[in-house]
């Protein structure tokens, strides 16, 4: 079976059609450079010994984290995972507070209670991941599911990686969607490995995206360095859900450019893989497409790095300031009280 | 005010909540048309239809995960297990996302899922299980196991205001089998807070579930040897009422733990724990357990009524408290409570 590839956008038209204006393209551009920043300074802290535990980066897919949070409207709600700083970014999490968390900080999302990626802001219409993969697929259904009884226009975006779509959370989670024709999509991050574990040992077809027939709905691939066509997929499967048209998957192919994890430095994953898509650096490309599409001039791209390089400083500066957490505040917060429930999502 | 049964009870508080609250909707496997297997959700789906009443395909991951979601983003579901048993399979989105979510990511998750537990129907290994104290464990969840009509419909009332997961396991014997007065109007009873089923002055029975009924019948039995049995029912286990169960083996000195679940690490290692490390001075008696065996449950009715405790039991664990060990009191010695005094 074959499913529908996504077009690339090549010209300034198709984006205006597409809904985003040039301040729009400067703001995606703006969100890759924060989330890779973001990546990489956080790379050196945990070096430097000042991050705890564990340390993951989405290199390689900022793309596709920024595209699909871009495409999303500000009532919808998500479950982004280890390689989508990029949504937090573009739904608009201050980064001190991300280095907060990475440092395990009072200021940090889970004020400590958690570390690295696991956390989110639901004020900003995220929920926090947990490690257990694809937990949080058929919890984003659930999202849905509240959408479709209360009848409001709103989608929930799902994220997972190829290897966990391995696992029953995402059939019992797209079976239900398909059959309710829940507002929701499914991005999966295709980044080829899961931990060591290449594609081919991972599913036995051809496009992940293939299995969305057998649940009712339509599957598209899209290369996921290409953030404008991420974006155009992402938008379309977006407002068809939020339409009643129901689920779309969405599977978004790029290489995961790091090891899993610090600790892991891929050396199962052939050096030349590494070098194809490094010349498909999705920043790189969108950079350059910028230059040549929308007219990116040196001063404005100066204006934009420096602005990015003194968000981060600032951001980190401010992260160190934060105190540690007081062991005394150990077991607060295991139950939650009624008040919490008087947040707006929540009445 | 009306006599009914346990079932109705608990059928009676869901549909007076969903009247009550848009934002109450039970999901399961046949709660629609059909009324779940035990009939609890009969004609809510002609009331509140298809979308506040929904069938779900046989996925018990999808469910519990289905309703953490739509808790995050404002709902308050219900979920039903067909059989408690089932909840095995949706283990990961109870202990792993809702019961852990509001303690590292602050987000609350206020989801209820009722769980048809308990044996005595030769149910066999899947369907029978007790499963309390696998999820008592697990820090961020609740557990209720009511044992009364009354209880049931105020626990029922409570678990869905509470912002947090809360398991309720309504126990399969007493669906048809125990009436009892219910208030028609809206109530709640608090989690956490143990009931004295029955009051006495010689020896304390903690229990909960259908066991309340099994220590109530043994208490009878020892009426006629003039032993008074005090019946604390625990209402939940998950936060259970030390407090009242320290109160009770203060009172009597003998104190029979009693579960229907397996014993080891049964929940009533807890509660036995708890009793040496705070009142061991006030016993005159080794706490005594009585549980399950440590098997599965089994199909066959002479293994079924092997497997699960019985009156007789009870009555012979209650004998062996009030005769075999005398009070300090009795023998007229101090207790070493007293003598610190
Ligand atoms: C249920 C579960 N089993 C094992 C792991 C350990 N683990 C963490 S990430 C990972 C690989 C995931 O691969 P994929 O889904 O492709 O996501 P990627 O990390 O490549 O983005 C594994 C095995 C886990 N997090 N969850
Ligand atoms: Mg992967």
């Amino acid at each position: 079976m074959a499913v529908r590839e996504a077009e690339p956008i090549t010209s300034l038209r198709e984006v205006k059609e597409a809904g985003l204006d040039r301040e729009d393209l400067l703001d995606i551009y703006r969100h890759m450079l924060v989330t890779r920043g973001i990546e990489e300074r956080g790379h050196i802290l945990y070096k430097q010994g000042k991050i705890p535990g564990s340390f993951y980066t989405g290199r390689g897919n900022e793309a596709s984290a920024v595209g699909v949070a871009t495409a999303m409207g500000p009532d919808d709600w998500g479950t982004p995972l280890h390689r989508d700083m990029g949504v937090h970014v573009t739904r608009g999490v201050e980064p001190w507070r991300i280095f907060a968390q990475y440092m395990g900080r009072v200021d940090g999302p889970t004020k400590g209670k958690d570390g690295n990626v696991h956390m989110a802001d639901s004020n900003l219409g995220l929920i926090a991941m947990v490690s257990h993969l694809p937990a949080m697929l058929p919890v984003a259904v659930g999202c849905a599911l509240a959408f479709r009884i209360r009848n409001e226009r709103r989608v929930a975006v799902a994220w997972f990686g190829e290897g966990a779509a391995a696992r029953g959370d995402t059939h019992e989670g797209m079976n239900l969607a398909g059959v309710r024709r829940l507002p929701v999509v499914f991005v999966c991050d295709n980044n080829q490995w899961a931990y060591s574990t290449p594609t081919y040992l991972g599913y036995g077809i051809e496009h992940l995206a293939d299995r969305a027939a057998a649940y009712g709905f339509e599957g598209v691939v899209v290369d996921g360095t290409d953030v404008l066509a991420v974006y155009r997929e992402a938008k379309r499967a977006i407002e068809k859900a939020r339409e009643g048209g129901g689920p779309t998957l969405i599977e978004s192919l790029t290489l995961r450019m790091e090891g899993h994890a610090v600790h892991d430095d891929a050396f199962y994953v052939p050096r030349e893989l590494f070098e194809e898509w490094a010349r498909k650096d999705p920043i790189e490309r969108y950079r350059t497409w910028l230059r040549e599409n929308a007219d990116m001039s040196d001063e404005e791209e100066d204006e934009l790095t420096g602005g990015v390089k003194k968000l981060l400083n600032d951001a980190i500066r401010r992260a160190e300031e934060s105190p540690l957490p007081d062991p005394d505040t150990l077991a607060h917060g295991v139950y939650a009280t009624p008040e919490e429930l008087d947040t707006p999502h929540h009445k | 005010m009306a006599e009914k049964t346990y079932l109705q009870a608990i059928s009676d508080a869901l549909r007076q909540e969903m009247r009550r609250d848009q934002r109450v909707f039970v999901i399961g496997e046949d709660v629609g048309v059909y009324g779940g297997a035990f009939k609890v959700t009969l004609g809510f789906q002609e009331e509140f239809g298809p979308w506040r009443v929904i069938d779900s395909p046989l996925s018990e991951t999808a469910i519990v995960a289905g309703c953490t979601g739509a808790a995050i983003v404002g709902m308050r579901p219900v979920a039903e297990m067909q059989f408690a048993d089932f909840v095995s399979c949706a283990w990961d989105h109870l202990t792993t996302v809702a019961a852990k979510q509001r303690y590292r990511a602050g987000t609350p998750v206020p989801i209820v899922v009722r769980l048809p537990s308990g044996g005595g129907f030769s149910g066999g290994p899947f369907h029978s299980q007790n499963p309390e104290s696998s999820f008592a464990h697990i820090a961020g969840l609740k557990c209720v196991c009511p044992a009364t009509p009354e209880d049931a419909k105020g626990l029922l009332i409570a678990a869905i205001e509470d912002p947090n997961p809360v398991l309720f396991f309504e126990h399969k014997h007493l669906y048809r089998r125990i009436k009892g007065e219910v208030p028609d109007e809206r109530y709640t009873v608090p989690i956490g807070k143990a009931r004295t089923h029955r009051a006495g002055e010689d020896v304390t029975v903690v229990t909960w579930g259908a066991m309340v009924y099994t220590a109530d019948e043994a208490a009878k039995q020892l009426e006629a040897d003039d032993v008074s049995v005090e019946i604390v029912d625990l209402r939940s286990v998950m936060p259970w009422d030390k407090g009242a169960v320290l109160e009770s083996v203060r009172k009597t000195s003998k104190v029979l733990v009693l579960h229907e679940d397996t014993r080891t690490g049964g929940f009533g290692a807890e509660i036995a724990a708890t009793i040496a490390e705070e009142a061991f001075e006030d016993l005159d008696a080794p706490i005594k357990r009585i549980a399950a065996p440590d098997t599965p449950v089994p199909f066959s009715p002479p293994l079924e009524k092997a497997f699960i405790p019985q009156v007789d039991d009870v009555a012979a664990g209650l004998r062996e408290l009030a005769q075999n060990y005398m009070n300090c009191l009795d023998l007229a010695l101090p207790s070493p409570r007293t003598q610190d005094a």
